[in-house]
């Protein structure tokens, strides 16, 4: 126990209990995970206790199933495309925010934040409104669309909170030298935020890829990962769906530990908690 | 510092797109409120308030509306108390170990939600895994029902989903606090306990409030852990707005019942932002 | 590992305060921080009711032994003894010792009033006793009028006095202060040392304080105890350390002072081109010679004991009330001077110092 566990200093008593609790609690985090993970090379499928006939052939008949590869074909464009969108909006936002004064700005802020603390049928359906009223037609760029305008806030975030630790001595050096506004943004504001909008990115894509509440009902013909997931589900369970669920959380894993190691070079400990508070509510 | 035009460059794209895409979509969902279907499933723009005499006429709205919150409350609940001792104990106690416990709390809560929510449908069902695992070592000789197809199981689930959620925003705030207080109160002669009562949880309240709202408004607004284990008695409020989207095509209700929801979280999210003001001290 | 300093702290007089028993014991107290050595058997009495100043600079472990005192760090080896009761098994909540942290660490969500009677509330004491203590307490640190502020509305002196009304309302035996003054002004510093010698003088705790400044601990201790690297240079009262340093360290460290480095051949002792008589064995020695025994020479013979030189003055600093000259004499010789402000401007000086006046000093060596 001790090397889980560092006093508080001097010779005050360490607690048991917390420590079971802590326990405790990444058990319940975990488990579900691991049968998960467990059941998806078990042979009789899924459920049964114990498994037994360990077996690759739900992740072989994975691998030949064409409507989940082309589903993960949807995906990855859409979370590119969510990408560009959520960044391109995001970083002036952020900008805009740190640094302008403008009339309804407090309004702008709040509308940029709420998606990430909104249910996701709340942006979904006010967005299916907008869009029929608009008259277009429900597809890939409808989710798009969803994906990019609900995760700019996740952008923005990151990007704020990088400009916050910006010292602007650095910006006013470089017009003292006679660089002009446009080319101090890209000379010196820009580099300083590489890692935050790095960071952003790479969440961004995450989220997009994991997304179905507001993609629920903003799709058309053509299914993302998680909702081709979603009707198999519907449909029946296989035990393919634990291969696909493993592999999506073994990518989810590496993204996350990536993003972390990059946030924390960033800037302190504490902070990543912030950002990722925003960011994470932004999954459901 | 900077020009206007440089600044109204910069502004005017986000701002655009915001109230294109946010803004607008709400506005409109008041708009649809307002208006009704037509038996030829059309949307007819005739204003009028029949959705909302609808919804507070029909009980079925109320009952599902007030089980929502219920299981929302059970949900912010158990996630409270699993999420804040986890964050006490990482903050004060985990010492070298604080940035790994770390990254295994946050980890879960980047997985899939549906890959989660799946994971639990498998464990919880009659042949799922803890029924079998019950059946096999002999503490019941029969499936046990209500774990599946319940809120039993729509509230386990998403506090396995929200736990995560609650414990980022007390973590920040245990996190902030200078630990020369733990110490001063120490030397003042409070013991741990007493310290934690008088001084660390005061001080993280803020964090509460924010993880309190994150799992209680999210639970509230969720239909897929419904859709995939709540079963008939776990039908949620957004269960309701969904099928109103879909089978039972009536849009204008569903965008009365949406707004109804909207406002209920913006009410939520202010006041708990008036109290998280209230507590704090820096 | 044999400290040598302490034999020199038995061998100066008025070290250990006679009559007065000893509150606080500190035995051979050593603590690492990983490789890093901060203490080495340190072993320190404190008094009933004195105001002892650890002195020493960033790095020397002053703030390290507070703490192991007050129980937020466990020393690797050596005891504590308050009395005849064992102090550093116990944890700090059940120390009769309390502490004014450096920042002061008031807490944000409570009153002034609230922070000064929390002590008392936790002991559980009858709601009107812990009223009136903490009136009286904050009548005596002079923050009536803010009782009911909360910490964030007050500037620093008014927060550091909260502080101390909040540890001295639980009268504690012995009080601690970690640099309590060094986030204060020159000013409001000079006004608060004598604020707090008064306030020790009248409440009649015995204060540890713990300092870099060597001119502060000057003014308010009864006796100062120099720590360098983590070991006891000298313990003694102010004018005994000023006027004897047991080493060059000391001599330094506390005001101005020449060091001269001389050999002792058959009771002469030579330096430079100076040469004056002592009864010391053969060998290398150390002298402290303060700028103000220095002096410009008048006309006439000297006395006996009496050493003179001459010199070159190189800088002349003005300071107010004096002067230090700096004068380089022969064979490399730097002295510096101290005398009372004139407007002369000096060129060619005679330099005269008595033989008495230049202090015999321990070498201080390096330290790892």
């Amino acid at each position: 126990m001790e090397f889980l566990v560092s006093g508080a200093t001097g010779n005050i008593p360490r607690s048991r209990w917390l420590l079971a609790h802590a326990a405790a609690v990444f058990s319940f985090l975990y488990l579900p995970i691991a049968v998960l993970i467990l059941y998806s090379f078990n042979g009789q499928g899924v459920g049964g206790f114990p498994p037994h006939h360990l077996t690759l052939d739900w992740y072989r008949l994975l691998f030949n199933d064409a409507p989940i590869w082309d589903s993960v074909l949807n995906s990855l464009q859409v979370a590119f495309a969510a990408m560009a969108i959520s960044l391109t909006v995001g970083i002036p936002a952020a900008l805009a925010l740190d640094r302008a004064q403008f009339p309804g700005k407090k309004l702008f802020r709040r509308l940029v934040l709420l998606p990430l603390i909104l249910p996701g049928i709340i942006t979904g359906l006010s967005l299916l409104m907008l869009f029929n009223v608009m008259g277009a037609k429900l597809s890939l760029m409808t989710i798009v669309l969803g994906h990019g305008t609900a995760l700019i806030s996740v952008a923005t975030t990151e990007v704020f909170a990088g400009l916050q630790k910006l010292d602007r001595a650095q910006e006013e050096a470089s017009l003292d030298l006679g660089a002009n506004y446009w080319q101090t943004f890209w000379r010196v504001t820009v580099p300083n935020l590489k890692l935050p909008i790095i960071g952003a990115a790479l969440l961004i894509f995450t989220l997009s890829m994991d997304e179905i509440a507001v993609s629920f009902f903003l799709i058309g013909r053509d299914n993302t990962l998680p909702l081709e997931i979603w009707g198999r589900l519907r449909r029946g369970i296989t035990p393919e769906i634990n291969a696909v669920s493993t592999i999506i959380f073994v990518f989810s894993l590496v993204t996350i530990v990536v993003w972390y190691r990059l946030r924390v070079r960033a800037e302190g400990g504490a902070d990543v908690g912030a950002e990722l508070i925003e960011a994470g509510s932004a999954k459901s | 510092m900077f020009s206007r035009a440089y600044k109204t460059v910069v502004t005017a794209p986000p701002l655009v797109w915001v109230t294109v895409f946010l803004l607008v979509p709400y506005l409109l969902m008041f708009c649809y409120s307002f208006w009704s279907v037509s038996p030829a499933q059309a949307i007819v723009h005739s204003w009028n308030l029949e959705n909302y005499k609808e919804l507070l006429q029909k009980t079925v709205y109320w009952e599902t509306l007030l089980r929502s919150m219920w299981i929302a409350a059970r949900v912010m609940v158990f996630s409270l108390l699993l999420g804040y001792p986890l964050a006490y104990f990482l903050s004060f106690y985990a010492g070298k170990r604080k940035d790994l416990l770390y990254q295994m709390v946050i980890i879960p809560l980047w997985v899939s939600y549906l890959v989660r929510a799946y994971a639990w449908k498998t464990i919880l069902g009659s042949d799922g895994v803890l029924n079998t695992l019950l059946q096999y070592v002999h503490l019941a000789t029969h499936p046990l029902d209500f774990l599946l197809y319940s809120p039993f199981a729509v509230v386990l689930t998403l506090t396995h989903i929200y736990t995560p959620f609650t414990f980022l925003p007390i973590y920040a705030a245990l996190e902030h606090i200078p630990r020369n207080l733990v110490e001063a109160s120490h030397d003042l002669g409070a013991t741990p306990v007493q310290t934690f009562w008088k001084v660390i949880f005061p001080l993280s309240i803020p964090g509460v409030v924010a993880g309190a709202t994150f799992a209680f408004v999210l639970s509230l607004g969720d239909f897929l852990a419904p859709l995939l284990l709540g079963g008939p008695s776990g039908i949620m409020i957004s269960n309701i707005v969904v099928s109103l989207f879909g089978a039972a095509y009536n849009w204008p209700l569903g965008a009365a019942i949406s707004l109804g929801m909207l406002v209920i979280v913006v009410s939520l999210l202010f006041f708990s932002e008036r109290l998280e003001k209230k507590w704090s001290f820096s | 590992m044999a400290s040598p300093i302490t034999p020199v702290i038995a061998a100066t007089p008025g070290t250990r305060s006679a009559a007065k028993p000893a509150l606080l014991s500190v035995r051979n107290v050593a603590k690492n921080f990983g490789r890093n050595a901060v203490l080495r058997n340190v072993s320190l009495e404190i008094a009933e009711g004195e105001f002892l100043t650890i002195l020493g600079e960033s790095g020397s472990g002053k703030t390290t032994l507070l703490r192991i005192v007050a129980g937020f760090e466990t020393a690797n080896s050596g005891e504590i003894w308050m009395g005849s009761e064992r102090l550093d098994h116990q944890p700090p909540y059940r120390r009769r010792v309390n502490t004014v942290f450096q920042s002061y660490a008031l807490f944000p969500h409570l009153t002034v009033e609230e922070n000064v009677g929390y002590g008392l509330r936790v002991a559980k004491r009858p709601a009107a006793e812990i009223v009136q203590r903490v009136a009286e307490a904050l009548v005596k640190v002079k923050m009536t009028t803010h009782a009911k502020a909360k910490p964030s509305k007050i500037s620093g002196g008014q927060q550091q006095r909260v502080a101390l009304a909040r540890a001295l309302v639980n009268r504690p035996r012995l009080l601690l202060l970690d640099e309590p003054l060094s986030a204060l002004d020159a000013n409001l510093r000079r006004q608060m040392q004598v604020e707090l010698k008064s306030l020790q003088r009248e409440v009649g705790i015995a204060f540890v304080f713990v300092t870099h400044d060597q001119e502060e601990a000057m003014v308010m201790s009864d006796r100062i105890a120099l720590l360098r690297s983590g070991e006891l240079e000298q313990v003694a009262t102010p004018r005994e350390i000023y006027s004897r340093p047991a080493t060059a360290y000391v001599a330094q460290f506390i005001g101005h002072t020449n060091l001269l480095k001389g050999e002792v051949r058959g009771g002469v002792v030579r330096c430079a081109s100076l040469a004056w008589a002592a009864s010391l064995p053969d060998g290398p020695a150390l002298f402290s010679l303060r700028p103000e025994h220095v002096r410009l020479a008048g006309s006439g013979a000297s006395g006996n004991g009496s050493v003179r030189v001459r010199g070159r003055v190189v800088h002349q600093a003005f300071h107010g009330a004096t002067e230090l000259i700096r004068v380089e004499c022969a064979d490399g010789l730097v002295l510096v001077v101290r005398t009372a402000s004139s407007s002369a401007v000096h060129n060619e000086v005679e330099l005269e110092f008595s033989a008495a006046d230049a202090v015999l000093v321990r070498e201080s060596p390096e330290r790892i």
